[in-house]
């Protein structure tokens, strides 16, 4: 068995350029380093600002934010543009108003357009929609150590690409990608078991960056590994706006309830004493 | 009110004396909160507390979700992020409802194996455990169509599926179906009138709830000797119990403190853990998720249900003999209601004279298989049915029948039990030692 692993660990070693893939036909997701992980994790509002440039100049020509209102991007919590920055951007945006049954520029109040244009799907919420942990064996300890993994599967995916491998067709539908397993896959790669001898399969994005696809003002690194990872963590913001609320508020619920807990155990301790002890003190 | 003999209610000012003789609610919340409870309950006994508290606090942030959900599958998803984004507080107030479910599965399942270890089910209490399975059935048919409500995909398809297990039942089971659902698939009407259900099967819940606890109310608390108060006199009695206000009410709002602050943790840091990421994409009918999970606490009924398929012996005999009206579907959805039935019926499988599995040697061993089979169960649910999982699943739905069926019946005859404590004073003295003193301190 374990041979086995092995022998298939180094095909697919030896039939990728990635590398770093794992074996027996579960995609690699490499496990990012991201400012918001963590129960005292906050998301970072640079890599925010970087991620909504990405999202803008390049995702956005096929995808849209339907859930997004564009105000939001002025939250403290999230990317935290200054308000005429805010309106800068959603004047920018055209969106279809039915009261004047015409396009108009959108204010804030509006959300950010779905975009139906060639069938994308939406990123509003894809960085809870997709999982990058699992297991192992369905015990879910993964999800607890490294987190669900939505915006790492995200950004491993955006990286995922790569030369398709020698076993398919030319003319295959879609893009060879590593870490994507929902797409098509030649029967040409597959062994007599049908067992897939290459990891990952073809997706039908085209590669959407390649690195250096934008400039930012600061001079942030704008290599493809730097901005994976920062519209990644843009995404992540998409689905999860209110998570720094959410983990103040979790916080300050687990501090109060721990000294109640306190209190309650040596009130407890206290009117129990003379039961259990025969005495009135502990 | 209760059977235990015990100091009542008497009203002294002139104020109460007129309210209690006009109606004598002063008296009942009086005699409810001073009930005489075991002194030697131990950790296990918390849970109901918990339960209690589960349930308010569903039914107030759900109250609160309905203000802002909208239940039409062209709106609902989108009411949710609405939630998510717009409401205020709305994200963890929807998180709060979200894995308050979770906490009320996980309070229920240890109050059920607490009464199953310690045979809480027997004589005389055999109608509080039945109207706890019938408020654990309700559980399940709030929390399955509660998950219905975002109109995700995990939501959809699990609806599909789950419905389809009724039209398994021969003959009528379309019919069953379609009446269900209010159409021939899920769609519009499905989702109203689950939602209409989800918003009033927890009143039921809420009703039933004051039964069970009127109850054992009634009967007494068991406690972990499983030996009955003394109630020849209130002096007696009082030798084997302690008020329930201070003593319990203190202990179990600690334990309370603390599962919540657990809970807490949970909602504030990993919120969607227990949930799947396939219901954060809105329902597609048309695309159906490669691995439909239902969440975690149905899993080890589903493994049950997933376990009988055509290759094992008993479902092909059951076709046979019942010439082909039962088919391996409808069998396993005979499995999963059987599951929750044999369970249902421990009061009269049980046989053992002795009340508590703290004296039964051989009891103590089946049990802990039996909460080992649980948890097997309920990875084997979340697995997919191919490879080795099936029969895993079958192994530990036949454990699970066996329990009950042959186990519990056999035990009460070959199994030698050892002697209780005398009585619940004992059993407390042994414990802290001979300082013990029976006089509460007031």
């Amino acid at each position: 068995m374990i041979r086995k692993l092995t022998l298939t660990a180094i095909a697919a070693l030896g039939l990728s350029a990635g590398g770093a893939l794992a074996a027996g036909g579960e995609a690699h997701v490499e496990d990012f380093d991201f400012s918001f992980e963590g129960p005292f994790g906050s998301y970072d509002q640079n890599q925010l600002q970087r991620g909504l440039k990405i999202y803008t100049e390049v995702c956005s020509a096929c995808h849209g934010l339907r859930y997004v209102p564009l105000r939001t991007l002025g939250d403290e919590t999230g990317p935290g543009l200054p308000e005429d920055q805010v309106r800068a951007y959603a004047s920018e945006i055209e969106v279809f108003d039915a009261s004047i049954d015409d396009f108009r520029p959108a204010t804030p109040a509006d959300k950010f357009p779905a975009n139906d244009a060639v069938d994308a799907p939406d990123l509003s919420l894809m960085a809870k929609g997709r999982a990058g942990f699992h297991g192992p064996i369905g015990l879910g300890i993964n999800q607890i150590v490294k987190g669900m993994g939505g915006p790492e599967y995200i950004a491993s995916l955006l990286a995922g690409y790569h030369e398709a491998p020698e076993c398919a067709p030319e003319d295959f539908t879609g893009y060879y990608n590593t870490v994507f397993t929902a797409g098509g896959f030649p029967e040409e790669c597959k062994d007599e078991d049908g067992n897939h001898t290459v990891p990952g399969s073809w997706i039908g994005m085209a590669p959407p960056l390649m690195g250096e696809d934008v400039e930012f003002d600061d001079g942030h690194s704008n290599e493809l590994h730097h901005e994976v990872q920062d519209v990644a963590a843009f995404l992540m913001w998409t689905a999860e706006p209110k998570m720094m609320q959410r983990k103040t508020a979790g916080l300050t619920g687990v501090i109060f309830l721990a000294v109640l807990a306190v209190l309650l155990y040596l009130t407890n301790k206290r009117i129990w004493a003379p039961i259990k002890y025969g005495r009135k003190d502990d | 009110m209760s059977g235990i003999p015990h100091d009542h209610y008497e009203p002294k000012s002139g104020f109460t004396k007129a309210v209690n003789s006009r109606l004598p609610i002063i008296g009942l919340l009086y005699d409810t909160l001073m009930i005489p409870t075991p002194k030697n309950l131990n950790w296990m006994w918390i849970w109901g507390i918990i339960l209690t508290f589960c349930l308010a606090l569903q039914i107030i942030t759900g109250v609160v979700l309905v203000m802002h959900y909208t239940p039409h599958v062209d709106m609902a998803f989108a009411s949710i992020e609405h939630i998510m984004r717009d409401v205020n507080g709305g994200h963890f107030i929807r998180y709060l409802h979200m894995n308050g479910a979770s906490l009320f599965f996980t309070a229920v399942y240890l109050h059920i194996f607490r009464g199953l270890f310690y045979g809480s089910y027997k004589a005389p209490r055999e109608i509080t455990w039945i109207i706890g399975m019938l408020i654990y059935l309700l559980m399940m048919g709030t929390a399955f169509m509660g998950y219905v409500l975002p109109w995700g995909q995990m939501s959809f398809h699990g609806t599909a599926v789950i419905t389809g297990l009724f039209g398994a039942i021969p003959f009528i089971g379309e019919s069953i179906q379609t009446w269900l659902l209010g159409a021939s698939a899920v769609g519009q009407p499905a989702l109203n009138r689950f939602f209409s259900l989800h918003y009033l099967l927890p009143f039921l819940i809420a009703g039933l709830v004051v039964v069970h606890i009127w109850a054992f109310h009634h009967t007494g608390n068991n406690n972990p000797s499983g030996v009955d108060v003394r109630r020849t006199s209130k002096a007696e009695a009082e030798k084997d119990t302690l008020p329930f206000w201070p003593y319990f009410v203190i202990k179990d709002l600690f334990a309370l403190a603390v599962v919540l602050a657990v809970f807490f943790a949970v909602v504030g840091f990993m919120p969607n853990y227990l949930g799947h990421p396939d219901n954060y994409i809105e329902a597609n009918p048309l695309a159906t998720p490669s691995h439909i999970v239902p969440e975690w606490y149905f899993l080890p009924f589903y493994a049950i249900l997933r376990a009988f398929d055509s290759e094992v012996w008993v479902v092909q005999f059951a076709s046979w003999i019942s010439f082909g009206i039962i088919d391996a579907k409808f069998f396993g959805v005979l499995a999963m209601f059987g599951a929750i039935a044999v369970m249902a019926l421990a009061p009269w499988l049980d046989t053992s004279s002795v009340r508590s599995g703290r004296y039964r040697p051989a009891f103590k061993w089946w049990f802990r298989l039996l909460c080992v089979d649980f948890m097997v169960l309920m990875w084997a649910g979340a697995m997919p049915a191919e490879g080795i999982y099936p029969y895993i699943s079958l192994l530990g739905a036949t454990y699970w029948f066996a329990y009950f069926l042959v186990v519990l019946p056999l035990l009460g005859i070959f199994e030698k039990p050892e002697t209780p404590v005398a009585t619940i004073e004992d059993d407390f003295k042994a414990h802290y030692g001979k300082s013990a003193d029976a006089t509460p301190a007031e």
